[in-house]
């Protein structure tokens, strides 16, 4: 371990990506065109808001071309105690992403001594995407979904991003990925403004599943070796993962429901 | 004119120097508790914290001057979230940072020409007692590892005499804090909710152990 010092003009503060370019260690660089076209891709993810706070989905499946890669990916993952980020496209990327996104904000409230606002993540994440943009250019697009319960305001809140950074906050529900126009059109019929937060665990999985079934890059709840989409709540009490169990009896209601149709 | 002073001589001024400065300033108290290590403080700031998290399992606490400790624990939190960015967060340990600490102290003290007037604590919360460790780095750059207790900083003989009568390691926090604030306090007056900061390293907690207790949840606790 070592510790690095600054002259005052180059310090990086409590900004950790300043960091890692101060230190050679930066992980957005621009990739040669030649190694983009076997890259796995990650796909669907959906954020809504409810009566509680925010529900966020993704599904598992991460693609390379027209092979699956990976059946277990998460792409929606915690980012502290009362936000999480869910992330469509290049995987190692988006990934990567993630990870310094986690570091930021634990970074900061470490040197900083109080964590940033909902607000300051949200837009601490759309700089880490502008980043990226060289990368997006070339194909290695990442899009995040930011979603959390912002405590000032007792209410939970989402942002999309677009490839350059671009930050909108959305008022209900928004998706991402190659599934995106399912999903969110699911979304769109169902959505209510008083929707509850069971009800709206049971919307996104409906949701995850209807793009599942129309969009190849997607997957559905894998029943044989038993991986099922992420759903996961923000609440005032915080980060919540809904487990196997709960999510194996939504989508048995969901393929029984289809099966009468 | 030039004139000549010993190198036994400027050591000692400069020790003498850096000891006055630290114990002007109170002292701070780490312990074993039933559940972890508590790190407890006079501080009536509630806002310019002595004790404060370096990493998932690591503290950092200092006395003496506040500008110079700061500076130190920014230091040690860039150090340890890199490492552990670069490799895993299981290679980040208190002991790599305890001897970076006192390279850079002890560099300070014979090169610079103010030595820095400050001493430290690092403690990392092990995965039982039997390995939890305690590192104090005086103001010259020496390091001590301490067993079950240590005390940094103002008057730190008659208050680790004080806590070696009582103390145990099975001890619940609440009778942590208790046994901190009868060594921490001044013969007139038991402190206060308000003049103390106290935090912990808590074993059970997920993955980030460190935890502030808040003056409300002190308050219960000192009644």
């Amino acid at each position: 371990m070592n510790f690095l010092q600054f002259s005052a003009d180059q310090d990086p503060g409590a900004n950790f990506g300043e960091l890692l370019k101060r230190v050679g260690l930066s992980p957005f660089v621009s990739v040669p065109q030649s190694i983009l076209e076997d890259m796995p891709h990650a796909t669907t993810c959906v954020a809504v808001r409810c009566s509680d706070g925010v529900v966020m989905g993704g599904d598992r499946r991460a693609t390379s071309g027209n092979l699956i890669s990976h059946r277990g990916m998460e792409k929606v993952v915690q980012a502290d105690d009362f936000s999480g980020v869910a992330i469509a496209g290049a995987a190692g990327p988006a990934m990567e992403m993630v990870k310094l996104f986690q570091l930021q904000i634990e970074h900061y409230e470490k040197v900083e001594g109080q964590s940033l606002s909902l607000e300051g993540k949200a837009n601490q994440l759309s700089m880490f995407v502008r980043n990226n943009l060289p990368a997006a250019m070339q194909g290695l697009m990442v899009v995040p979904i930011f979603a959390g319960y912002d405590n000032d305001i007792n209410q939970g809140r989402i942002w999309d991003y677009d490839a350059t950074g671009g930050r909108y906050e959305e008022r209900d529900f928004v998706a991402t990925g190659s599934g995106q126009l399912h999903a969110s059109t699911v979304l769109r019929v169902s959505w209510r403004r008083d929707i509850s937060t069971q009800q709206a665990v049971e919307l996104v999985s409906r949701a995850l599943w209807e793009a599942s079934d129309a969009d190849s890059a997607t997957g559905g709840p894998d029943l044989l070796r038993g991986i099922y989409p992420i759903v996961a709540t923000i609440t005032h009490t915080g980060f919540t993962r809904i487990d196997d169990t709960a999510l194996a009896g939504i989508y048995n209601a969901i393929t029984t429901g289809v099966q009468q149709r | 004119m030039p004139y000549y002073v010993s190198p036994e001589q400027m050591m000692k001024d400069r020790a003498d120097f850096a000891r006055k400065g630290i114990a002007r300033g109170r002292s701070l108290v780490a312990m074993q508790y039933q559940e972890g290590i508590a790190v407890i403080a006079e501080n009536p700031s509630n806002t310019l914290r002595k004790i404060s998290e370096i990493y998932d399992r690591i503290a950092f606490a200092g006395v003496g001057k506040y500008n110079e400790f700061d500076q130190l624990r920014v230091l040690g939190v860039r150090a340890a979230d890199l490492k552990g960015y670069q490799f895993s967060r299981e290679d980040v340990d208190a002991r790599g940072l305890a001897n970076q600490y006192a390279q850079m102290i002890g560099q300070v003290f014979t090169h610079e020409v103010k030595p820095l007037e400050v001493e430290i604590l690092i403690a990392e919360l092990g995965k039982s007692a039997e390995t939890d460790q305690l590192f104090h780095v005086m103001f010259d750059g020496t390091v001590l590892d301490e067993r079950r207790f240590i005390v940094i900083g103002g008057d730190p003989e008659s208050i680790t005499q004080h806590i070696a009568q009582s103390f145990s390691a099975a001890q619940s926090l609440q009778e942590c804090i208790l046994l901190a604030r009868s060594a921490l306090s001044p013969s007139e007056a038991p402190l206060t909710a308000g003049d103390l900061e106290v935090a912990v390293l808590q074993r059970n907690a997920n993955r980030r152990c460190f935890k502030r207790i808040t003056e409300t949840q002190l308050a219960t606790f000192l009644d």
